[in-house]
């Protein structure tokens, strides 16, 4: 979750830097967009700090019915176990 | 000899065949000698009505024979057949009886040179790309920061194992989602393009990988089937595909949105590794820091400029106050200095003026008139005496100088009666003229006789 957030928010943090580095604005109006940095870089980190690993397994049973559980790499078996490693 | 043949041929003790009887005994002939044969040929005349058969002519350069490929077997061809093309074929020799026509069966068709699957794969995609199915323009291009990934193949296997733990490594907090679907096999393309579109409709990923460990160009081919590759070009979210080792391509890495040599190198592609994004973060906050801050210090000393100079300009206006104070103060003197000398002018002026006073000059002018007056009547009187003496003086000289007083002495003035011209010389007169002689007493009036102008002569 929020990682078409975290975009738009590094993009718009990184367009902040270009914006106050080139220094063409004044001062209020670098001062509205710096703090608009801040706010970002900090809900940026936060975004990053509160994601939690998960990795969960699809199905769909013959009902359509769909269904999500955790994955555990040794739990399903599948005709193509003969599959190289790459 | 000819005439034995001829009555063996009809002999009347052979029974004489009719036409299904003989076309009947040829085809359980040829059908048990040719029940297995593998041809090679070129397609021609080739046909394929709505039953689903297939119709073609094989044929080499000096012969034809008739072909068919049912249903059943033209659906498991994985490429199809086109005119022109050399094809190895298994099949059986049969005989169509109404027609008397013999043919051969196929079972399998090769195409001769590659195998089918390769030539499957070129003209499936041909076709598709014909569809536009390929194009460049297409290409959802992958999200940075993807917080979901969904992984489209088998939950067992080296593929999966890799791609997690370089999913793991590189962005530790990722979400994962995995659609389990066998990559091989009948009906495989079917389910991993389920599986595809599942993840679409839910919205559950950002990304999608689809994919597979190596294997033989058979155990790939799931790859290259038209549902799977049709579901991944549809996918609205973007797709990686990624299928065995470097060198092997699959018609899914031309339809997704990016092909990755193999399962890791998508896992690699779709995220990036978490360190450094926090520390390209980290340096975006110390830079707009430090940006805002060198900003604060050169406005500021921006700032002290402007009053520095704010101060000069104060200073000079002081100076200019001053300056004009004093201009004032000189002007004022100046002023004064004009005035007063102005003042004294017109005093002067005044005074000059008081003492041109018409009625001042008649009074003065008036004793002075009577002052002169008795010294005119006094000099009139002095000056009386003197000219009376004079006069007596100078008539004295005037009777003394008179002619009448020359007259006294014995002369006399002559003078002519016609004009009265006095007479100097004798030739003034002529004979006979009158002529007046003034005495000192009287006059004579005389005739001249005789006119003698010299007395010497």
């Amino acid at each position: 979750m929020g990682g078409v957030k975290f975009e738009q928010a590094m993009a718009r943090l990184e367009a902040i830097v270009g914006e106050l580095e080139k220094g063409d604005l004044p001062l209020d109006e670098s001062l509205k967009i710096f703090e608009e940095g801040i706010r970002l870089s900090k809900s940026c980190l936060k975004i990053l700090e509160d994601a939690e690993r998960k990795v969960e397994v699809l199905v769909q049973d013959r009902n359509g019915k769909k269904r999500l559980h955790a994955f555990s790499p040794e739990e399903e078996t599948d005709d193509s176990s003969d599959e190289l490693s790459s | 000899m000819s005439a034995t043949k001829q009555q063996t041929l009809f002999h009347p003790a052979k029974s004489i065949l009719t036409v299904s009887q003989l076309t009947g005994l040829l085809r359980t002939s040829i059908e048990s000698q040719f029940a297995d044969l593998w041809l090679e040929g070129e397609v021609s005349n080739l046909r394929m009505p709505g039953s689903g058969h297939v119709y073609c002519t094989l044929k080499d350069e000096f012969s034809q024979i008739r072909a068919v490929l049912f249903r059943s077997s033209a659906v498991r061809l994985k490429f199809s057949l086109q005119e022109g093309m050399c094809i190895i074929v298994r099949g059986r020799l049969t005989v169509y009886e109404p027609r008397g026509e013999y043919q051969i069966v196929l079972d399998s068709v090769e195409p001769k040179g590659i195998g089918a699957l390769q030539l499957a794969f070129e003209q499936l995609k041909k076709r598709l790309a014909g569809e536009g199915l390929f194009d460049e323009a297409k290409k959802t291009p992958l999200p940075p920061y993807p917080s979901r990934v969904g992984i489209v193949t088998s939950p067992t296997g080296a593929a999966i194992r890799d791609m997690l733990s370089v999913l793991h490594r590189r962005w530790p907090t990722l979400q994962i989602i995995i659609v389990p679907v066998p990559v091989q096999g009948e009906g495989a393309a079917q389910h991993m393009a389920n599986a595809v579109a599942l993840l679409n409709e839910e919205d559950l990923v950002d990304v999608i990988i689809v994919g597979r460990g190596g294997g033989s160009l058979e155990d790939l081919w799931s790859f290259n089937e038209e549902v799977l590759v049709r579901a991944i070009a549809a996918s609205r979210v973007p797709v990686v595909s990624a299928v065995g080792h470097e060198t092997d391509v699959t018609l899914t890495d031309f339809a997704a949105d990016r092909r990755a040599a193999t399962p890791s190198a998508a896992a690699e592609t779709v995220v990036p590794v978490l360190a450094e994004v926090v520390d390209r973060l980290r340096v975006l906050t110390v830079r707009t820091t430090q940006t805002m801050s060198r900003l604060c210090v050169f406005e500021q000393r921006r700032l002290e400029t402007q009053i520095g100079r704010l101060a000069q300009v104060r200073f000079r206006i002081r100076q200019e106050w001053q300056r004009t104070l004093e201009i004032a103060d000189h002007l004022r003197t100046l002023t004064c200095n004009r005035l007063a000398e102005s003042r004294d002018s017109v005093r002067q002026r005044q005074r000059e003026l008081a003492g041109l006073n018409p009625a001042f000059l008649v009074t003065r002018s008036l004793s002075l008139l009577s002052f002169l007056a008795q010294r005119l009547e006094r000099q009139m009187m002095v000056l009386g005496d003197g000219r009376r003496r004079r006069m007596a003086a100078m008539a004295a000289q005037l009777t003394h100088l008179s002619p009448l007083a020359i007259l006294g002495r014995g002369y006399s003035i002559l003078s002519r009666v016609r004009d009265g011209a006095i007479l100097r010389r004798a030739t003034d007169a002529e004979l006979e003229e009158e002529i007046i002689a003034r005495l000192s007493q009287g006059q004579l009036r005389c005739t001249v006789k005789r006119v003698l102008p010299d007395p010497l002569m």
